[in-house]
């Protein structure tokens, strides 16, 4: 692998002693290069005392003992120059919109599959496919609200969309508490740099679930946040966007259904709700439709759904449109929705489904990324040039059984950021998830999004799940 | 407000109470300990802080009998135990967790370093000074939450809440304190007025911090009806059945007006503090003192299930 892009110091990476940093970084570099390395210890020390504090914790799932754990923090930001992010920013809103015309037309017409864009078996067999959504249409015609996309740079003018997540994307509560950390620890540096501002995400989000109240609702919109409890992992998230949005957050037991309307019981009887942010997967919304044993969802949702009296977002069955799957397709589609070819591209991925790829896919184990199509959070992937002999046959061998469950894609160099280790300031692989909002209004794109660190050596693997730890992310305003 | 936030928010106060009320009852217990023995009430003391908690039955079935150490561990540490000091902050901490948005980042971060320092805490190690730290550090911890939600909370209905919890809960603990002190501590063969009453007598009031006040309200020597009195009728003593009760019917007025609905909660509420505003000690005593606690107990849980049917479910 050749030396990665470092965000700091160019192509040149950042092993080359006395290199110069890139435009962005300059004077963060020179700033840093002024101050006493005890000064880092000690702001380090604050940010976890603060993180700790105010009890931002992520539970991880299968580690009982520590069921509330911090997710680690590194003070170095990560900076993208305002001339990045327009065409970052251009990239994403078009992906939003052709996510949203994708799913439109899967459960309408379904003109790309007749125009042979994509596979019917691909859509229409889809794990996230629901054939409920057949009969609703959404209000304003919107799917995915909330989209989070994984961006990964690997040059100059190089940035790849590794994967989207339309269902129920996380992580903005960080990008929005490391900003606070990082003002409280650094306000000097804020004072020199032009910062675009991530605090407004509340608010747009609030405007965006506003904006996409059912028709029939004749009452200023009552929109609240749907978690399944203290008990999962994106609990505080949940907590704190209805905090910073004023709204409330409920769990399936405080909502009930009459009449084909959702209603949710309060002190003073029960009211109305007419959207629903919800952070509960499609399985579990509705006992009656979906699993019929969850007691995280609200019995009778899915008719009040279809009656179009209430907003779910984002809607029952986007997940189609983030399968890793369908995720190759997206070139084709976005072409074929707007015209245009993708401003952001895909990764090039093989698909394990067709012949040729499984085959160069199976010789060339040792150097690629494999992913299973419905897998995500890093579970069920091989990554090919770290992995043993032995996982690598274990995988061989799923692949075989199973080849539409898997895509490849080269072992990409991941850009790095210098980032605070055991070792002092070492290049770390990150990795960016910027966040898209899609209202019946506008859409709205926060500058920045959530800088994801892989901490160990080497690694490019940067969930939260396994050990990786994030960063402030800056867009400068120029 | 959503039912369950209003619901975690009266358990959150109750917990945080309840934890107060046990560490004062392992103070209390300890001061007791202390009397020479001899007097043929050694180790009652130990015994009557498990009746106190009201949880004999939980404690013969995993300690058998009660001593320092066993009740010491049962009533602070306990992972078995639902209303241990353990349990209380812990349940407390899971209730503010799932109401954050109902609280200010001071009530959160009160309950939040409670739990925190609580499992920093070394329990084995502890000897009776720690512990007496122990039990300290716990007061103190309940009243930075109290003192965080007087000072930082918003006085909405979510106020309203967390005052009843703590007001039910409260009351509670005093008339268990009542009851337990005049049937169980006192032995047989001991003079109602003797040196042993004196002492159990006082240290009731120092239980509740109500020692000096008791001396400012009665100038007088010690003695049981009156200590009653402050418990259970005396307005102006904070932990007494009537100030509990008051703040408790003051606080479902306040609801009832916000909401523009009164119901049984507050029909219940009223009725007990009419009945706590015209009732003399000396009338108590002559029905009954053990009568009346028990009978208010009952009441107050009934009143408890009235607010959680008319709000919390």
């Amino acid at each position: 692998m050749t030396a990665a892009f470092d965000e700091m110091f160019g192509e040149a990476g950042a092993a080359i002693e006395g290199a110069l940093p890139r435009k962005a970084y300059a004077a963060l570099d020179k700033w840093m290069k002024a101050a006493p390395p005890e000064f880092f210890d000690a702001r380090r020390r604050q940010a976890e005392l603060f993180f700790r504090r105010i009890g931002i914790t992520f539970a991880v799932y299968g580690e009982a003992e520590s069921h509330e754990r911090l997710i680690p923090f590194d003070i170095v930001p990560r900076i993208i120059s305002g001339k990045e992010w327009k065409t970052i920013e251009a990239g994403l809103t078009q992906r939003a919109a052709v996510l949203n015309a994708f799913l439109a037309d899967v459960y309408g017409p379904g003109e790309c599959v007749k125009a042979g864009i994509i596979p019917a078996e691909l859509v229409y067999g889809n794990a996230g496919y629901r054939v409920e959504m057949t009969r609703v249409r959404p209000p304003h015609d919107i799917f995915v609200h909330i989209l989070g996309a994984d961006l990964v740079r690997v040059g100059e003018d190089k940035f790849y969309v590794l994967e989207d997540n339309a269902r129920t994307p996380s992580g903005v509560s960080y990008m929005l508490e490391n900003r606070e950390v990082m003002m409280r620890l650094f306000p000097e540096l804020f004072a020199r740099h032009r910062v675009a501002p991530v605090e407004t995400y509340p608010d747009s989000l609030l405007a965006t679930l506003r904006s996409v109240t059912p028709y029939a609702s004749d009452q200023d919109p009552t929109a609240v946040v749907l978690t399944p409890g203290p008990y999962n992992s994106a609990f505080y998230e949940h907590s704190f966007l209805a905090d910073k949005m004023g709204v409330e957050l409920v769990e399936g037991s405080d909502l009930f259904v009459q009449d084909a309307r959702v209603f949710m019981r309060t002190t003073e009887g029960p009211r109305r709700v007419d959207v629903i942010y919800r952070r509960v997967d499609d399985d579990f919304l509705d006992p009656l439709t979906f699993k019929p044993e969850s007691a995280l969802g609200v019995p009778g949702l899915m008719a009040a759904y279809e009656a179009g009296t209430v907003t779910i977002v984002n809607a029952v069955g986007a997940g189609v449109a983030d399968d890793k799957a369908v995720y190759t397709y997206m070139p084709e589609l976005v072409k074929f929705y707007t015209g245009q070819d993708a401003i952001l591209p895909n990764v090039p991925t093989w698909r394990c489904r067709e012949p040729d790829a499984l085959a160069y896919v199976l010789d060339h184990l040792p150097e690629l990324v494999v992913k299973e199509v419905n897998g995500s959070g890093g579970y069920g992937m091989l990554v090919g040039p770290t992995a043993s002999k032995s996982e690598i046959d274990v995988f061989a061998h799923k692949l075989r059984k199973d080849p539409q469950g898997f895509i490849a894609q080269p072992t990409l160099a991941l850009s790095t950021c210098p980032t605070f280790t055991e070792k002092g300031l070492a290049p770390r692989h990150v990795d960016l998830r910027p966040f898209v909002l899609t209202g019946a209004d506008k859409v709205r794109v926060t500058p920045g999004g959530l800088t994801r660190v892989a901490l160990t050596e080497g690694s490019l693997v940067v969930n939260s799940s396994q050990g990786g730890g994030t960063k402030d992310t800056w867009v400068l305003d120029e | 407000m959503l039912s369950r936030t209003a619901d975690s928010l009266y358990w959150l106060a109750r917990y945080v109470e309840r934890a107060d009320f046990l560490a004062r009852i392992l103070e209390a217990a300890m001061r007791m300990a202390s009397l020479p023995a001899g007097d043929g009430a050694a180790g009652a003391e130990w015994d009557s802080a498990i009746a106190i908690s009201d949880q004999r039955e939980a404690f013969t079935a995993a300690y058998g009998a009660a001593d320092e150490q066993s009740v010491r561990r049962f009533l602070a540490f306990d992972h078995a135990n639902p209303s241990s000091i353990r349990n209380c902050l812990a349940a407390a901490r899971n209730n503010a967790r799932a109401v954050r948005t109902a609280l200010t980042s001071e009530v959160w971060e009160s309950v939040n370093d409670a739990w925190n320092q609580f499992n920093a805490l070394d329990e084995k190690g502890m000897d009776m000074q720690a512990f007496a730290r122990f039990i300290e550090w716990t007061k103190s911890a309940a009243r930075a939450f109290d003192g965080a939600v007087h000072r930082t909370q918003l006085r909405n209905d979510g106020h309203a809440f967390l005052r009843l919890g703590a007001a039910i809960e409260r009351a509670d603990n005093t008339a268990r304190i009542l009851d337990v002190k005049y049937h169980l501590l006192l032995p047989a063969s001991e003079p109602v007025g003797g040196g042993l009453d004196y002492f159990q007598w006082s240290t009731i009031l120092r239980e509740v911090s109500a020692l000096t006040a008791y001396r400012w309200v009665y100038r007088e020597s010690i003695k049981p009806w009156l200590v009653a009195d402050l418990l259970i009728l005396n307005r102006q003593m904070p932990r007494s059945l009537a100030s509990c009760s008051a703040d408790i019917a003051g606080q479902l007025d306040q609801l009832g007006q916000a909401y523009g609905r009164r119901g049984p909660a507050q029909r219940a509420a009223t009725a007990t503090l009419g009945r706590l505003t015209s009732l003399r000690i000396e009338q108590i005593f002559q029905s009954g003192l053990h009568e009346f606690v028990v009978g208010f107990i009952d009441e107050n849980a009934r009143l408890s299930n009235a607010i959680a049917e008319q709000y919390l479910l």
